[in-house]
C-alpha cells in the first residue's frame, strides 16, 4: 500500500510541474464556458440587410423604418437597381435584400394586395429562414398598423408554457455539455498519453520490472487525474450556477457519484487506447477523433439526437457521454433521485465495467 | 535543396512506417466528414408529442391530424389524462403536450375564440423555441383553414394585405450539408496542419533526437521546412480527397472556381502549420504540445462562424474572429463553394492570410533555437 501512495506521489510531481499543462487544464473549462454563454449564439441581432425601394413612398420608408426599429436587422445601405442585388451577396456584405416594388401604397390600398419580395442569402439555411421568419412577422404587424385592428371571428389561441426552462436560457444545455467534454478529455485523453509516454520514453519496461504490479502501476496514473477531473467538474458546476444562475435541484451527492462513475468510463477508455498503440500521436489522434468528437457530435450536446438519421441515433446509445448528459440534466433540472435516473446509471455502469475488463485483458506486461 | 529532399524522404519513411498513422490519415477523416455531415443539423424533425384531447370533436380531430401529418412531429400516445402526459414530458419520452380543452369546438363558433395549451420541454431552449413555433404555426394555418371553410370566404376577399414572397439564394433547397460539408472539411485540414507537425518536432525533442539533427549540418531553415512540408502535402490531399468525396456522396455544388479553394488551402495552411511549430518551440513534451494546441484550436473552431453564425455574437467576439484565421477560411472555402465568388471577392481575405502566415512563421523560426 505503501508503494502505491508513493507511486501517486511521483505521478502528481509529474503533473504538478508541467504548469503550462496545468494551466490549460483549469483554462479551458473557464474559456468554454464563458464562450458558450457569451458567443455562441444562433440568435439573429443586429444582421445586415440591403433595401431595394422601387417605390420610394411613405409607407415603404416606414416598413425599413419597423424593420431596422425591431434589432434583428440594421439596413446596411441601399440599392438602387437589380443588378446590384448579386453583387452584395457574393461578397457576403449583407444577408438579406428586400426588394419594395412601385406603387407599394398605392397597390395596398387600391389593389388590396401589394407585393414584396425578400430574397435571403441562404447558403447558411438556418439563418435563411430565421431571417425570413422574423421579417414576415414584422412586416405582419406593419400590415394590422396600415389596415387599423381588425378582430377576425373563430380564433384559435395558442397558450404555451415552457417547462423547466421559461426563459429558453441555453445554459441549460451547454453547462452539462462543457462538463463532459472536459471530463472525458481529462480522464480519456491525458491517460492514454501518459501511459503511452512511458511506454515511448522506455520507462515503461522499468516500472514492469519494478515490485510493483501491473494494477497498482495503472491505478496510480489515474488517481490523480480523477482528482484532478473532479476539481474542474466541481468548478464548472460553480460556474454555473453562479455565474449563470444554472440549478442542481437534485442531490449534490448523487450528482458527484455520477461524476465518479463517467470519470472511471472516461478513464477506462483512456487505459484501453493506451494498450492498444505505442506512440502518443497515434494515442492523441485516437483519442480525439473515437472518442472527444462523438462527446461533442452525438451526445445531443451541440446538435440535437432527434433529427439524425437512425444509424447515428442507434451509434449514439454506444458514446458514454450520450447517457451521462441525460443524467446530469435529470438530476441538476429536474430533481431526479437515483430512481429516476436509475436506467441510465445502469447503462453507464455497464459500460464502464466492460471497458475496464477488456483493457485490463489488453494491458501487456511484456512490451516486445 | 538536396538536404531538404533527404529530410521529407525520412519525414515521410516515418509516417507511413508508423501502421496506425495511415487509417488516422485516410481513413478516419472520411468516416468522420461522412458522420459529421449527418450530424451536424440543427434542423428539428420527430418531435414526440402527447395529444390530450377532452373535446373530441371533429375539428379538434382536424387539428391533431394536422400536426402530425406536418413531419415536425410524431404522435407518442394520445391521452385523456392531463396526468399521464405530463408524467411523459417528464421522463423525456415527449417534447410536447398538446391539450384541446372540452367544448373546443362549440366554444370556437359561439364565443369566436377557443384556447389549446402548449406545453413544451424547455431543457434545450432553442430546440423549445423552434418547436413552439413549427406548432404555433400549424395552428396558425389550421385556424385559417377553418375560418375559411366555416365563414365561405376565400384569400382575395379578405382585407387588404401585403403579399410577401421570398426566394432563398444559393441553396434553394435548404440543404444543411451544402453549408457544413466545406466547413467540416477546414476542421479536418486544420486538424492535420496543426496537430500532427507542432507534435512531429515535439517528439524529437522528447526523445532526444533533437540533439543529433541539432549537431548535423542541415540548417534551420532545412530543418524546419523539411517538418512541415509533408504535413502541407498531406493536408493538400486531404482537402482533395474529402472535396472529391463530398462531390459523389453529398453532390456538393461547386459554383466557383475551385482552385481559389486550394490556392487558398495553400497560405491557410501556412498559417496553420507554422502556429504547429510556434508551439512546438515554446513546449517540451508532446502532452503539453497536444493541448495547447488543443485550447487554441477548440477557440479558433468554436468562434469561426461553423457551428453559430459570426453575426450573432455579441461585437468583442466578432472583433475577435478578425484575428481567428479558422473563420477566414471557413468565409472563404463556402463563398466560392456556395457562391461561385471570384478572386475579386476573396482577395481581401487573401492578403490578410498572407499577411498572417507571414508573422506567424517569423515569430515561430525566430523563436526556434538550433541550440537545447
Amino acid at each position: 500500500m505503501r508503494e502505491f501512495f508513493v507511486f501517486v506521489r511521483k505521478e502528481c510531481y509529474h503533473i504538478f510541474r508541467d504548469r503550462r499543462t496545468l494551466l490549460i487544464l483549469f483554462g479551458m473549462p473557464v474559456v468554454l464556458i464563458v464562450l458558450f454563454g457569451f458567443a455562441i449564439t444562433n440568435e439573429v441581432r443586429n444582421v445586415k440587410i440591403a433595401v431595394l425601394d422601387q417605390a420610394q413612398d411613405a409607407y415603404s420608408r416606414q416598413l425599413t423604418d419597423r424593420i431596422t426599429a425591431s434589432g434583428y436587422f440594421t439596413v446596411d445601405r441601399y440599392l438602387h437597381a437589380e443588378q446590384d442585388i448579386e453583387p452584395v451577396f457574393r461578397k457576403g456584405e449583407v444577408k438579406m435584400v428586400m426588394v419594395v416594388p412601385p406603387n407599394f401604397g398605392h397597390k395596398f390600398y387600391h389593389g388590396r394586395k401589394a407585393p414584396l419580395q425578400l430574397l435571403t442569402d441562404a447558403s447558411d439555411p438556418n439563418t435563411g429562414t430565421t431571417l425570413v421568419n422574423y421579417a414576415n412577422a414584422i412586416i405582419l404587424r406593419y400590415q394590422q398598423e396600415m389596415t387599423g385592428k381588425i378582430t377576425l371571428p373563430l380564433t384559435i389561441q395558442p397558450e404555451a408554457r415552457m417547462i423547466y426552462n421559461p426563459s429558453l436560457k441555453s445554459v441549460f444545455l451547454f453547462v452539462p455539455g462543457v462538463m463532459t467534454l472536459i471530463l472525458m478529455l481529462v480522464c480519456a485523453m491525458m491517460t492514454s498519453i501518459t501511459i503511452t509516454r512511458e511506454k515511448e520514453l522506455g520507462t515503461m519496461e522499468i516500472l514492469l520490472v519494478s515490485p510493483l504490479k501491473p494494477v497498482t502501476i495503472i491505478a496510480g496514473k489515474v488517481i490523480p487525474y480523477i482528482a484532478l477531473s473532479f476539481i474542474i467538474a466541481l468548478t464548472i458546476l460553480a460556474m454555473g450556477f453562479w455565474i449563470f444562475g444554472m440549478p442542481i435541484r437534485g442531490s449534490l451527492l448523487l450528482l458527484l457519484l455520477e461524476c465518479l462513475l463517467f470519470c472511471l468510463a472516461a478513464l477506462s477508455l483512456g487505459i484501453l487506447i493506451s494498450s492498444l498503440t505505442n506512440s502518443q500521436q497515434t494515442a492523441m489522434m485516437i483519442s480525439m477523433m473515437g472518442l472527444l468528437l462523438p462527446t461533442i457530435l452525438l451526445s445531443g450536446f451541440v446538435f440535437p439526437l432527434e433529427s439524425m438519421p437512425k444509424p447515428l441515433q442507434i451509434f449514439a446509445n454506444i458514446v458514454p457521454a450520450k447517457w451521462f448528459i441525460i443524467i446530469l440534466k435529470d438530476v441538476m433540472l429536474k430533481g431526479a433521485g437515483l430512481r429516476q435516473v436509475w436506467q441510465p446509471t445502469l447503462i453507464l455502469g455497464g459500460m464502464t465495467l466492460f471497458f475496464l475488463l477488456v483493457s485490463v485483458r489488453k494491458f501487456k506486461t511484456r512490451l516486445s | 535543396m538536396r538536404t531538404i529532399f533527404f529530410i521529407l524522404q525520412k519525414e515521410f519513411l516515418q509516417v507511413f512506417r508508423n501502421r496506425s498513422m495511415l487509417p488516422i490519415i485516410f481513413v478516419v477523416p472520411v468516416v468522420q466528414l461522412l458522420v459529421l455531415a449527418f450530424a451536424a443539423n440543427y434542423e428539428i424533425r420527430n418531435l414526440s408529442v402527447d395529444v390530450v384531447d377532452y373535446d373530441g370533436s371533429t375539428w379538434s380531430r382536424q387539428l391533431r391530424d394536422k400536426l402530425l401529418s406536418s413531419g415536425y412531429f410524431t404522435l407518442h400516445r394520445q391521452s385523456y389524462s392531463h396526468k399521464e402526459a405530463f408524467e411523459d414530458l417528464e421522463a423525456n419520452r415527449a417534447d410536447l403536450v398538446l391539450t384541446i380543452p372540452a367544448h373546443f369546438e362549440r366554444d370556437l363558433v359561439r364565443e369566436n375564440e377557443a384556447k389549446v395549451q402548449l406545453l413544451v420541454n424547455a431543457i434545450n431552449g432553442s430546440k423549445a423555441g423552434l418547436a413552439y413555433g413549427y406548432a404555433a404555426s400549424i395552428i396558425g394555418q389550421f385556424n385559417r383553414q377553418v375560418r375559411m371553410d366555416w365563414l365561405a370566404l376565400d384569400e382575395d376577399d379578405g382585407p387588404e394585405h401585403i403579399d410577401v414572397t421570398y426566394r432563398y439564394w444559393y441553396n434553394p433547397t435548404l440543404n444543411y450539408k451544402f453549408f457544413m460539408v466545406p466547413g467540416i472539411l477546414v476542421v479536418l485540414v486544420t486538424l492535420i496542419g496543426a496537430f500532427l507537425s507542432g507534435m512531429n518536432i515535439v517528439k524529437e525533442k522528447e526523445i532526444g533526437t533533437i540533439e543529433q539533427l541539432n549537431v548535423t549540418p542541415i540548417r534551420k531553415h532545412h530543418f524546419i521546412i523539411g517538418k512541415l512540408l509533408p504535413f502541407w502535402i498531406i493536408a493538400l490531399f486531404e482537402l482533395a480527397f474529402g472535396l472529391t468525396v463530398g462531390k459523389l456522396v453529398f453532390s456538393l455544388p461547386f459554383e466557383g472556381n475551385i482552385a481559389w479553394v486550394f490556392l487558398f488551402a495553400a497560405v491557410y495552411l501556412l498559417v496553420m502549420l507554422g502556429l504547429g511549430l510556434l508551439i512546438s518551440t515554446f513546449t517540451e513534451t508532446q502532452q503539453q504540445s497536444m493541448f495547447i494546441t488543443w485550447f487554441f484550436l477548440i477557440i479558433f473552431i468554436l468562434m469561426s462562424g461553423l457551428f453559430t453564425p459570426i453575426e450573432s455574437m455579441p461585437a468583442w467576439a466578432q472583433k475577435l474572429t478578425l484575428i481567428n484565421p479558422v473563420a477566414y477560411f471557413v468565409k472563404v472555402i463556402r463563398m466560392v463553394m456556395q457562391k461561385g465568388s471570384g478572386w475579386a471577392d476573396i482577395q481581401h481575405y487573401f492578403g490578410i492570410m498572407l499577411l498572417m502566415a507571414a508573422v506567424v512563421n517569423g515569430v515561430a523560426v525566430w523563436n526556434y533555437r538550433k541550440t537545447v
